[in-house]
């Protein structure tokens, strides 16, 4: 290794007009992939195809069609939708809905097929038609009906008759050919007019396209925002602390070609841009920035004490291959064990950033010292105040030693005790902030209607024709009068309610007849009745499967969180176990697999997470080739995202998927700093034959300020994070954010006194 | 005059035709696509008049995206109007839930239809009250207004182009519902055959104008040596993957089927 490192330090300065250009170029040919990257914009991109909740949700689909829904919300400022301008409205927008792209099916107040006996007809009629020429009498007489209909109540129109909803079906063509942007813009563009026409209503738009549309918007979005702001700070953090504007520049070039070589090879394989791939480029760029500093720092320490530009840069090389390289690898397997991840944006987030991380050792190491070698670069030989602060720093850690190591020891129970606190929380809702115009909307739908967590349940009646059959109607029933008396539950779409409807009309509307009929052929000659009669899109094949073997019943909740819709659906299985085994099923829909996402990936990420451990420990006592101090580096490696946790246990709480790539992830990086000091600490100790107390001073001044910088560059880049709109970036930068503070404080004042207790102690 | 009616095959057929369309078929430098378009429809509709009565038997095949498949049986019985649409008796054979329920309907060339539905679980005739025609039909992806009586009167015309299709020259036309609000199209496109001007394939547009069904019919024979019926027809929903097919069997033509037959109180009588 050491001539090795020797050689490449030659090899580098003296083909450096070779080197230069053909890495540049090799850089730009990577990149040109870029091109080939596309944003993915499906909310179950989270999932994998193994996903056994996934698994079930399409089967449903495939059984009664797949939909995707675009819900309007009208609030009358009046707080009355019953009022001749607002029902016109209703009818304009139904209208108009059914004119977006792929839509297939539009329910509202004023398309409700509302049924009533006259004399021995049967009339079947939309609720509310022509609402200009109705009189108060006729309008009073809708809202006494519309208050009354189980399918409507908090579903289509709130309790008091102040808020209503237009939900529109879409069903995207499987070819694909469609872009969900333009079914969104369509929508915005109707909302907008809505907006226009009627400035008496407030109307709030939202469903599963606008969700859709958001997961798209989302990596779009944090690029704009943060890559600029991450940029601006690197920038200023670089010129700092290196004070040199080649070098800066230098420095800039190799992150710069380390995020676009990374993104370009992205492009070349295929992988789409994701939320949570879409921060490769931040975290590539933070991460490219340690490299170039290290090797930076020792150009300019040597060049100070006189040595020549040139060799000094062999001297750099020399001195810093060995840890540049094992921090690169060590970062790269904690990116690259994120592909046991269940969630795909997340293997593709550990393979990118992985590929960005090790182009950034290759041009560090390659690139960035022939450019400075080309370069006229000069330094000023008076040494930094840096160096003083960590010379202070080192005595005093030195001379406090044990009082430090203890206090050390609390902090690091404190903090991590605070884990006992951290509960699971996936709602996809609130993945977006406020900033998403359908956030609000969701959470209005949530205040005031049925909210959009959805738990379907496919009830098999096991024969052809059996949802007739009376017993499984009156289970049905049953099922859906118990989810109505639970607290949480807002909605429940049956088609029970439609044949008890049914039979009070087909016996001139006595409401003593508003019961479940008590024959199966009879139900069967209702539906037969109901469906014969029933407009365009409104019929009941997307509740009723094509043997009429099957019914789908849709629960609605507020948004009650993983833990609400686990509990709930495990409840409702319950009973369906205790009243009637044979139609015993889990419940499904979107909220049921989110609610089991984050379970899912820590369990496949705890696999990952050993492995990157087993892996980067196996390196640690390699590189260093000592065994203890192999071990040894592990509790300053692994203690900080404990520490983390603890902390976020205690101020926060709540985590979602971000948690399960977290440990994995932060191993990686915080190596680096550990790497750093024990190989310098190592080094003074063998090299220059110095006892523990002036390696741990020798440590301090060759990579105190190396490990400082890189450290702010890392909570910068981390920090930027944290302010991604995306609540699965958010918590992933805040959390880095945290576990890296920890672990530059565990590094510079547990790790030393650790090594001297060691040393002292034999 | 003649007209189809409720899960008549004769699809699209239309109606009489007065002698001044025939000098516009003569006149043809004369002839807009609109005029030709609805001459075609004449000329059918004229082609199939006269028949008087019929029977037949239907089978309708569901199938789900996934393929899975399900079977009801209905016999029909047809009995030509003169100046008005046709009478239509419908009965349920299968699925056996629904077995005796029979549906009579007498069509109107212009305004809604009359509907009567014998449910016989409730041993009650209802007459049906409603404008809704764009509705699935039994869960099929053939809509009422589909299967329902075809008159001339109920579309606008366009002819599009002639064109071969399955090896038969064809007249490619557009039509468009002339009761915009309750009709689930905007326009549908079909084929008919230049000899015997028999249709052979449909395309339904929503109302966003995507195409959302086809249509095609097949194995039609000749009867009384005048009138084609066929033997298969399928459609399949474009937007869903559903698809449903009807297939006909045991035409009876001159069966001496009278408006005896077809009022609301015959209706419990039918077996």
């Amino acid at each position: 290794m050491q001539r090795v490192e020797n050689w490449i330090g030659i090899i580098v300065v003296k083909y450096r007009w070779l080197l230069i250009p053909g890495l540049l170029f090799l850089a730009i040919f990577a990149a040109s992939g870029m091109r080939f990257l596309a944003f993915s914009n499906d909310s179950r991109m989270f999932f994998s195809e193994e996903n056994p909740q996934l698994q079930a949700l399409e089967s449903l689909e495939r059984t009664y069609t797949k939909v995707e829904n675009v819900l309007y919300i009208i609030a009358p400022k009046s707080g009355n939708v019953f009022e001749p301008e607002t029902l016109e409205a209703i009818e304009f927008l139904t209208n108009e809905s059914w004119k977006l792209p792929f839509s297939s099916r539009v329910n509202s107040l004023s398309n409700y097929q509302h049924t009533k006996a006259f004399e021995d007809d049967l009339v079947v009629a939309d609720l509310i038609s022509d609402s200009a020429s109705l009189s108060p009498q006729e309008i009073a007489d809708i809202k006494a009906i519309a208050l009354s209909q189980p399918m409507l109540v908090n579903s289509l129109i709130d309790k008091k008759g102040s808020v209503t909803a237009i939900n529109v079906n879409i069903i995207k063509p499987d070819d694909g050919s469609y872009k969900i942007e333009d079914i969104n813009s369509a929508a915005v563009r109707l909302d907008q007019v809505m907006k226009d026409k009627y400035p008496f209503l407030d109307t709030y738009l939202t469903g599963g396209v606008m969700i859709d549309t958001a997961f798209g918007e989302a990596p779009k979005k944090d690029m704009r925002s943060l890559i600029p702001l991450m940029f601006t700070f690197l920038l200023f953090l670089i010129f700092i602390s290196l004070r040199s504007v080649f070098a800066t520049t230098a420095t800039l070039l190799v992150i710069i070609l380390s995020t676009i070589t990374g993104l370009g090879i992205a492009g070349w394989i295929g992988i789409l841009l994701t939320p949570a791939s879409a921060n490769a480029p931040v975290i590539i760029l933070t991460l490219a920035v340690a490299d170039s500093i290290h090797i930076l720092v020792t150009l300019f320490h040597q060049m100070r004490r006189g040595t020549s530009r040139h060799k000094a840069i062999q001297e750099s090389i020399r001195v810093n291959l060995q840890p540049v390289l094992i921090t690169s690898v060590s970062t790269a397997i904690g990116f690259l064990t994120m592909n046991f991840s269940d969630a795909p944006p997340f293997r593709d987030l550990g393979n990118i950033v992985a590929m960005g991380v090790i182009s950034a050792f290759i041009y560090s190491v390659f690139f960035m010292p022939a450019l400075m070698a080309v370069l006229p670069i000069r330094v000023k030989q008076t040494p930094t105040r840096q160096g003083k602060i960590f010379a202070i720093l080192a005595d005093f850690i030195i001379k406090r030693r044990t009082p430090i190591f203890w206090s050390m020891i609390v902090l690091i129970l404190l903090t991590s005790s605070g884990i006992v606190k951290i509960h699971l929380n996936d709602e996809f809702i609130k993945y977006f902030d406020h900033s998403y115009p359908f956030r609000v909307a969701s959470d209005f739908s949530s205040e005031h209607l049925a909210g959009l967590e959805i738990i379907d349940w496919d009830l098999d009646s096991g024969e052809e024709g059996g949802i007739n059959d009376p017993q499984f109607l009156k289970t049905v029933e049953d099922f859906a009068n118990w989810f109505r008396e639970q607290p949480e539950v807002r909605h429940v779409y049956t088609i029970t309610d439609i044949m008890k409807r049914l039979n009070q009309n087909m016996h001139g509307d006595d409401p003593a007849w508003y019961r479940l009929p008590e024959q199966r052929d009879l139900a069967a000659q209702y539906l037969l009745l109901y469906e014969m009669n029933l407009p365009f899109g409104l019929d009941l094949n997307n509740r009723i499967n094509v043997d009429k073997s099957a019914t789908r019943m849709t629960i609605s909740t507020p948004n009650i969180g993983t833990a609400g819709v686990l509990d709930l659906e495990r409840r409702g299985r319950k009973w369906l176990q205790e009243h009637s085994p044979d139609m015993s099923t889990y419940g499904s829909g979107l909220s049921i697999i989110f609610s089991y996402i984050s379970e899912r990936n820590i369990r496949s990420m705890l696999k990952g997470s050993i492995l990157a451990l087993a892996l980067i420990s196996l390196i640690m006592i390699a590189a260093l080739r000592d065994f203890k101090l192999g071990i040894l580096s592990l509790i300053p490696n692994l203690t900080p995202a404990f520490m983390a946790f603890g902390v976020w246990g205690i101020f926060v709480g709540q985590v979602g998927l971000a948690v399960s790539v977290m440990i994995a992830m932060t191993l990686g990086i915080v190596v680096d700093d550990t790497v750093h000091f024990i190989s310098k600490y190592q080094r003074g100790r063998k090299e220059h034959e110095m006892d523990p107390e002036d390696a741990v001073r020798y440590a301090f001044n060759t990579v105190g300020t190396a490990i400082w910088v890189t450290t702010l560059a890392l909570v910068g880049g981390f920090g930027v994070l944290a302010f991604s709109g995306f609540q699965i970036n958010a918590h992933m930068g805040a959390m880095t954010t945290i576990t890296i503070i920890f672990a530059i404080i565990l590094d510079f004042f547990f790790l030393p006194t650790l090594l001297l207790k060691l040393e002292n102690s034999k | 005059m003649t007209t189809s009616s409720l899960f008549s095959p004769r699809y699209l057929a239309p109606i009489f035709l007065p002698l001044s369309v025939f000098l516009l078929i003569s006149h043809v430098h004369a002839e807009t696509p609109e005029e030709k378009g609805l001459a075609i429809a004449m000329e059918a509709d004229r082609r199939d008049s006269g028949f008087k009565d019929y029977t037949a038997e239907m089978t309708m095949i569901l199938r789900n995206k996934l393929g899975k498949e399900s079977k009801r049986s209905i016999r029909s019985k047809t009995l030509e109007v003169a100046e008005d649409g046709d009478k239509n008796l419908s009965i349920f054979d299968s699925p056996k839930d629904v077995k005796g329920t029979a549906f009579l309907t007498f069509s109107h060339k212009t305004g809604d239809d009359d509907q009567w539905l014998y449910l016989p679980a409730l041993k009650r005739v209802k007459r049906i009250n409603s404008r809704n025609k764009s509705g699935s039909f039994m869960g099929s992806e053939f809509a009422y207004e589909d299967i329902a009586s075809q008159e001339v009167e109920k579309y606008s015309y366009k002819h599009l182009r002639e064109e071969t299709y399955q090896g038969q020259e064809c007249f490619v036309n557009e039509s468009y519902p002339v009761d915009r609000k309750n009709s689930g199209y905007s326009k549908r496109i079909s084929w008919v055959d230049k000899t015997e001007y028999r249709l052979l394939k449909v395309e339904f547009y929503d109302r966003k104008k995507s195409l959302l069904k086809t249509l095609t019919v097949s194995g039609y024979q000749q009867y009384l040596g005048t009138y084609w019926r066929p033997d298969s027809m399928d459609i399949i929903n474009h937007q869903t993957g559903k698809s449903t097919t009807l297939l006909w069997d045991n035409y009876q033509f001159g069966t001496g089927l009278t408006d005896a037959n077809f009022n609301a109180t015959s209706l419990k009588r039918v077996r």
